[in-house]
């Protein structure tokens, strides 16, 4: 339902436009200048090249991190779901004393700021003798993602029909067997959403990792070690991967949540809300 | 309906994971804020001796005070830009479905991308001081847009608006439709409206939102380092250097320790006004 | 709060008539945390009968269903079919199945899959699975859909696969929550036909819930109404509308009229009117249906047995076949009278009951 037409302020839309303007200008001059041939940032941009794209695809350090990055991703996207779906499970189902704790504590990581996780863990692993490497920031990812796993397979359970639970235990399915045959398939949209978003913020992911990198790079903490030799526009063409990358992904967790004719999907049950 | 080893089963794992990786750690980061050290190594003799050090040396509260204003100009321009956004979406637009996706798009483009892009705009050699001078309105690099707390309050301001959005927007789309008619048919302008209607039934996602915000804006320390120059040092940058080149993990994680407990309470004030203001 | 006509005393066997029971429900209570939402029910289920719960929301028809069924666990008392224990068995171990209110049919099955689900979790041989599938599809006239999904089905198609889905495992109790709720006014009077013959044709026991009245009159052998956690009355559909036991069966099934008087001396006294009742002395409240009561013709000679007053006429509404009028008697009372559909009528008229229909009820 909207207003009438007519009672659409103009400064409501100009205010609307300066917002996306501030939000989407900064990637688009990073884009623009991915093609600049000169190497500072000036403007006007001057020449164009591809040569930052050439470079980039030369550069081995880099590109060793994205694999480490790819390996974590995928490693805490695994565990973050292993994890995080008997969490949803157990929040939605099971009392036990100490659950509203339990809940509080699974959810924190996503609001605490990464360095508190990042250090505490790395105090953990301090203790335990462990030596910093891929493991420890794949353990760092794990922990911080689960609440991610957790929101998202919970809000999928809210939405799901209790009675087909029931309905599978009356046909003569055991719980075990109601679990595969009925729960999984039935969160399978939340449980893929909830992957895709874990592996995209684990690739993303530099507060953490600061504290609990070893001897091999993740891109971000490879990336940010280059900006703090100073600035390269290959860099920009790096951004301009990423950017693309990530909008990929968004598009395919788009298509996957709304192709069944579900309702819009809603971001906002990552900000934890009340739950 | 679901038998005791069912529920167990579910309970169990998460609870060891939580117990290992998030009680443990958390627990360890205490002892060791009551913890000194001397000579490069860490010394386990338990005392109150950083925290006192934390509130005589000025310098711990000044930067304090100094990241949370920090964190909350960003968090106050963050809800002005995503309030009018949110409810132009919500309540005027044809395409919100789209206009949605793209608010929504930047969230998932990397916290550095973002930074960076900053940095190269706001540099003296950037594009945004090349541009001003390029058309005339300025003749020399304008020196406080890089390296100062306007950047930072910039950089994290255009990360977190995104974020208010969200909660807010759906707060929004929450309100029954039939209110805003119901308003408008006792004779309530758009205006009166928004303010008496609309408004108070988006605070709960405005508070969330802000939370959110706020708290994270407050512990960053990526975009100071990048960006923020000697003056735009926030709370954690200490930290990180304690754990860094001025190796003081004990003191470090005295800080760490009082921001957990600041973040702690903010959260348990926040629910607690979250009770009162939401009406449904 | 047990009626009357509930055979407490009676043995199991006589309430369903001579026959062992299918079910046997004893003394079963049910609470959850602080409020007690059944208390001491026993209710008997014979083979072959359908059997419908009545009650209104909160009367706790559909928990008892589900401790039937096995989601939920009594807090005291038994249930036993066929010679044994059945409320410790978890619910896949029973041989009961359950329509479910909104059918709870699995999206992510086709029809086919969907009712052979029970088959092949009980690993029932591959090759015998296809046929009785098909054999089940039959019984609801569904053939045509087994390759569909649920999705792409109308609500009154998704009703008969649910019922398909449980009466492929042949199971000796069929439990059906509201199931016609979600339908619209005709097709819930079509498929309330269509369910009594199916249950006719499978001889299965059925065990009905059901807020509505007419519904439950209509399909079952017996009623079962439940109120506030206990059993007001158990009887066949005709005994429960004219014999009530209490003002509350009175009242919930048809409509009535409650006229409280006095009993003195073997008669009864309401108002101006009085006649003969066997009941013990004191205050007493009758039953009678509106359409019970007549319009007098000036002609008609009053006989022994028919009470006459005068009241006048508030209010006439028609209803089709039959008008509804509202009197208002000259103490005071209301009285509601079902005639058949005349012109329009005013004033003051004379009316009359027969002692017989004025049915003595609990308060």
């Amino acid at each position: 339902m909207r207003f009438a037409a007519h009672h659409r302020p103009r400064w409501l839309l100009i205010q609307t436009l300066a917002v996306f303007a501030f939000l989407y200008l900064p990637i688009l001059v990073l884009i623009v200048y991915s093609f600049n041939a000169e190497s500072v940032g000036g403007f006007p941009p001057r020449g164009w090249t591809m040569r930052w794209y050439r470079i980039l695809l030369d550069d081995d350090a880099l590109w060793s991190a994205v694999g480490n990055s790819l390996l974590v991703a995928a490693a805490a996207m695994f565990l973050a779901l292993a994890f995080g779906l008997p969490a949803a499970l157990a929040l939605d189902r099971a009392s036990f004393p100490g659950k509203a704790l339990f809940r509080r504590l699974v959810l924190l990581p996503l609001i605490l700021p990464g360095i508190i996780t990042g250090l505490s863990l790395l105090m953990l692993f301090v203790t335990a003798g462990m030596k910093l490497s891929l493991l420890t920031i794949t353990l760092g990812h794990g922990t911080a993602l689960i609440s991610v796993a957790t929101t998202e397979i919970f809000a999928g359970l809210q939405k799901m029909d209790r009675a087909q639970e029931e309905a599978s235990l009356d046909l003569g399915a055991t719980n075990w067997q109601t679990f595969w045959r009925i729960t999984i398939p039935n969160l399978r949209l939340a449980i893929i959403g909830a992957g895709l978003l874990i592996f995209t913020l684990s690739m993303d992911e530099i507060a953490v990792s600061f504290f609990l990198i070893g001897r091999d790079n993740t891109l971000p903490l490879e990336i940010w070690s280059r900006l703090r030799r100073g600035i390269t526009p290959e860099i920009n063409a790096v951004s301009t991967v990423i950017f693309l990358f990530s909008l990929g992904m968004i598009l395919v967790w788009y298509r996957l949540r709304t192709r069944r004719g579900e309702e819009r999907p809603e971001l906002a049950e990552l900000v934890p809300l009340k739950q | 309906m679901y038998s005791r080893t069912y529920k167990t089963a579910v309970a169990a794992p998460p609870l060891v994971w939580v117990a290992v990786f998030l009680l443990a750690p958390y627990a360890f980061l205490f002892c060791y804020s009551f913890w000194t050290v001397s000579q490069q190594a860490i010394v386990h003799h338990w005392n109150f001796g950083n925290y006192r050090q934390l509130l005589d040396n000025s310098m711990y509260p000044t930067v304090l005070f100094r990241s949370m204003r920090i964190a909350g100009s960003v968090t106050v321009l963050s809800l002005l830009l995503s309030f009018p956004l949110a409810y132009y979406l919500s309540f005027h637009s044809r395409r919100k479905e789209l206009l949605y996706q793209l608010v929504i798009i930047p969230l998932w483009v990397s916290y550095l991308v973002r930074a960076y892009a900053w940095k190269t705009i706001l540099g003296s050699d950037g594009v945004l001081n090349t541009l001003l001078q390029y058309v005339g309105v300025t003749q020399h690099p304008v020196e406080f847009l890089l390296y100062s707390p306007f950047a930072v309050v910039l950089t994290l301001t255009h990360i977190y608006t995104p974020f208010t959005f969200l909660p807010i927007y759906a707060s929004m789309e929450h309100i029954p439709r039939n209110f805003v008619e119901a308003a408008q048919d006792l004779g309530a302008g758009p205006i009166r409206t928004f303010w008496t209607v609309i408004f108070p039934l988006s605070l709960p996602g405005a508070l969330a939102g802000a939370t959110f915000a706020f708290v994270l804006s407050l512990g960053d320390f990526l975009a100071p380092l990048l960006i923020g120059g000697p003056s735009g040092i926030m709370i954690s940058n200490v930290v990180v250097s304690l754990f860094g080149a001025a190796y003081n993990w004990p003191l470090g994680a005295a800080i760490s320790a009082s921001l957990l407990l600041l973040v702690l309470a903010l959260l348990f004030l926040v629910e607690r006004i979250e009770k009162r203001l939401s009406f449904s | 709060m047990i009626s009357s006509a509930q055979p407490a005393a009676e043995s199991s066997t006589a309430a369903t008539g001579g026959v062992e029971p299918l079910l046997s429900i004893r003394s079963i209570a049910k609470r959850f945390g602080s409020t007690t939402v059944l208390r001491d029910v026993s209710l008997d289920v014979a083979p072959g009968e359908l059997l419908t719960i009545l009650g209104e929301s909160g009367s706790g028809k559909t928990t008892l269903l589900r401790l039937i069924a096995g989601f939920e666990q009594p807090d005291g008392g038994e249930i036993h079919m066929t010679g044994e224990r059945l409320d410790q068995l978890p619910p896949y171990r029973r041989r009961v199945n359950t329509v479910f209110q909104h059918y709870a049919l699995f999206p992510h099955l086709s029809v086919f899959e969907n009712v052979a689900y029970g088959l092949r979790v009980r690993k029932v041989a591959r090759a015998e699975i296809p046929n009785r599938v098909e054999q089940a599809l039959a019984l609801v006239k569904m053939t045509e859909f087994a390759g569909r999904a649920p999705a792409q089905l109308s609500g009154g198609q998704q009703q008969r696969i649910a019922l398909a889905r449980a009466l492929v495992n042949q199971p000796k109790l069929l439990l059906l929550d509201e199931p016609l709720s979600a339908l619209d006014a005709n097709l819930r009077r079509q498929m309330q036909l269509e369910l009594k013959s199916l249950q006719r044709e499978v001889g299965i026991s059925f065990v009905f819930v059901t807020h509505d009245q007419e519904e439950a009159m209509a399909l079952s052998d017996r009623i079962a109404l439940l109120r506030s956690g206990q059993l007001e009355q158990v009887a066949v559909p005709r005994e429960i509308y004219n014999r009530p036991a209490t003002a509350y069966t009175a009242r919930f099934i048809g409509q009535t009229n409650l006229l409280r008087g006095l009993i003195e001396n073997g008669v009864a006294q309401c108002g101006t009117v009085q006649w003969r009742c066997e009941a013990p002395d004191g205050p007493a409240t009758f039953s009678v249906r509106p359409e019970n009561i007549r319009l007098c013709d000036s002609t008609d000679a009053a006989s022994r047995d028919s009470m006459r007053f005068r009241a006048v006429i508030r209010n006439q509404t028609f209803g089709g076949p039959t008008d509804l009028l509202e009197l208002a008697c000259p103490d005071g009372r209301a009285l509601l009278v079902r005639i058949a559909s005349r012109g329009n009528l005013a004033g003051e008229c004379e009316f009359e009951f027969t002692a017989g229909d004025a049915i003595l009820v609990k308060d």
